[in-house]
């Protein structure tokens, strides 16, 4: 690189490197821009309580819809957390390596089939079956935790198998010298040493959770109302940006901008949080 | 009544080996439930034809055009900004402060829902930037999304090189750049090929951000500045839309079936350059 010299390519391996950084900051900085205005003028209270969501009427009230992104989130977190962890403690506890070195990777192909085929799926497989033997429209807070759970599975289950994989062996020798079972093992001493790093894989999974759209449009039904029972039609937050955005204007599309605030406050902390969780438990080694 | 560890071990096995087994069933399930209803609406015909009365019948072949474009944008510019970061992270520069930034944008980045990425691309590029509704617009778009993708992977693949690698490059007398452009990269490729594949799978997939940011135009797109459906957004308008669900299926097991292949291949890919290294 006679041309720009070393100094040079350091100076733009350096620009490249400020990429990712300043992405986040261009979207931050563009979706507040764009939102913040609105939370200030109709006041953070009044948008986060109200129940009244009629952007024609001039009322932006997103409790509904707060409340939908949080039942279904906790849905998911319900059927994916437990069933992702038992994944995990079982490939990288219990079977035989050539095993989970085929499933880990067919699991985290789940990962990679599009958010709307999830979708489809439910509207078409899950959502008929609820309505027949549970009642309701189907398309529901149920439908939609299901789903997300499953769509969470990969995060929890990869990073959990990471996690779970990094407790040293001689933790797990010293455990069974002493006579516990294998199983004994993993809920005394290998789930201990490594649940900073399962708790990490749930609070990444609640992540994809909040954030998940396409999905959930699909499947909560959208009804703007604050759900009663698992089985009534919900719009999560992340559902009324995307099926309002294509028509909105003026105050009503700063609205969705401000919702838009709200996920992007949320997914930092909650990812922050994980940071954190892995973090700390690498210092304590 | 106290239960001897041996029968609590067994009930747990079953326990986790249940959960193990649910999971992969609900993947085989979705795979082979989508193929099994798309595969017979599925042929060369249906791909390179194109679609009449809203995609209710003819094929999808704009659409397909749509998910090569795209995808092939974001990497083109998403790689090099990807691969120059993460030879940066790993050759330039100990851990320091300005590390631990770049580290927290790119995990931060990773986890921001796709609808953020979709409003934050239609508000910059294809309002205030002016680029409108266009493959340039969605292109962008999803580099900023599969940034993190590729950082990530490239980093793993240039540790991975061994050490003694650089010392002999260096002992000969080479400059750093020199080593990085003529030992390290080909010896890291086929890992960084990994991550590249990895975001065009992501890519493919990606509904939420390349709505707003790409359109949906049904039109074949001459150029870079025309707005375009990818599979995925054709596939979610038919369905939701209940326009077709015979084409919805045939849209949906090609859009599987690419996914799937990009996927394979990444992970084919690894596991050749981990049998290199090892």
């Amino acid at each position: 690189m006679t041309l720009i010299g070393e100094k040079g390519v350091r100076r733009i391996l350096l620009a490249t490197a400020l990429s990712a950084i300043s992405a986040l900051l261009l979207i931050a900085l563009f979706i507040i821009k764009e939102g913040l205005p609105f939370i200030f003028h109709y006041g953070l209270w009044n948008f986060l309580s109200s129940s009244d969501w009629e952007p024609q009427a001039g009322k932006f009230g997103i409790f509904p819809m707060v409340a939908a992104s949080l039942w279904v989130t906790f849905g998911a977190m319900v059927v994916g957390a437990p069933l992702g962890v038992a994944g995990a403690l079982f490939l990288s506890e219990f079977a035989p390596r050539p095993v989970m070195r085929v499933i880990k990777p067919m699991i985290e192909l789940l990962a990679a089939i599009p958010s709307v085929v999830y979708g489809f799926i439910g509207v078409m497989v899950l959502a008929p079956l609820i309505r027949d033997y549970l009642g309701g429209p189907g398309l529901s807070v149920l439908a939609a935790s299901i789903i997300l759970g499953i769509m969470i599975l990969p995060t929890v289950i990869s990073i959990s198998i990471d996690s779970i994989m990094a407790v040293p062996q001689s933790y797990r020798e010293g455990s069974l010298a002493l006579g516990a079972t294998v199983w004994q093992t993993i809920h005394m001493v290998t789930i201990r040493a490594a649940r900073s790093g399962i708790l990490a894989s749930i609070i990444l999974g609640m992540g994809r959770a909040i954030g998940e759209t396409m999905a959930v449009i699909m499947v909560a039904g959208n009804a703007v109302k604050i759900p009663h029972s698992a089985l009534e039609s919900v719009r999560s937050l992340t559902a009324n940006i995307a099926l309002e955005m294509s028509y909105a204007t003026g105050l009503h599309r700063q609205a969705l901008f401000a919702t838009g605030v709200i996920l992007f406050v949320v997914i930092i902390i909650l990812n922050s949080a994980a940071m954190v969780a892995i973090r700390g438990k690498a210092a304590r080694k | 009544m106290r239960i001897h560890p041996r029968y609590v071990q067994y009930g747990a096995v079953a326990i986790l080996s249940g959960g193990t087994l649910l999971t992969l069933a609900v993947l085989v399930f979705i795979v082979v439930f989508v193929l099994e209803k798309g595969l017979p609406v599925l042929s060369l015909d249906f791909l390179l034809s194109s679609p009449q009365d809203m995609g209710r019948a003819g094929g999808i072949f704009p659409t397909l055009i749509g998910t090569i474009a795209l995808p092939l944008l974001a990497i083109l510019i998403a790689t090099p900004l990807g691969i120059g970061t993460s030879i940066y992270l790993t050759e330039y520069t100990r851990e320091n402060r300005v590390t631990r930034v770049i580290r927290f944008g790119t995990d931060c980045l990773a986890g921001i829902p796709s609808i953020i990425f979709g409003l934050f691309g239609f508000i910059f590029f294809v309002t205030i930037l002016g680029m409108g509704w266009s493959i340039l617009s969605g292109g962008l778009t999803l580099a900023f999304m599969i940034l993190p993708t590729i950082i990530r992977t490239s980093e793993e693949a240039i540790k991975a090189v061994p050490k003694s690698y650089r010392d002999v490059s260096f002992s000969l007398g080479a400059t750093r750049w020199q080593t990085v452009k003529r030992v390290i990269l080909p010896n890291a490729l086929p890992g960084i090929l990994t991550g590249v594949m990895l975001g065009i799978g992501r890519s493919i997939g990606e509904t939420a951000a390349v709505i707003f940011t790409a359109g949906s135009s049904l039109r074949l797109p001459t150029s870079i500045f025309d707005s375009t459906r990818t599979m995925a957004v054709h596939f979610y308008i038919l369905a939701r839309e209940g326009i077709s669900n015979e084409n919805a299926y045939g849209t949906a097991a090609a859009l599987i079936i690419a996914v799937l292949l990009v996927n394979l291949t990444a992970y084919w890919l690894m596991h050749w350059f981990i049998a290199k290294r090892s």
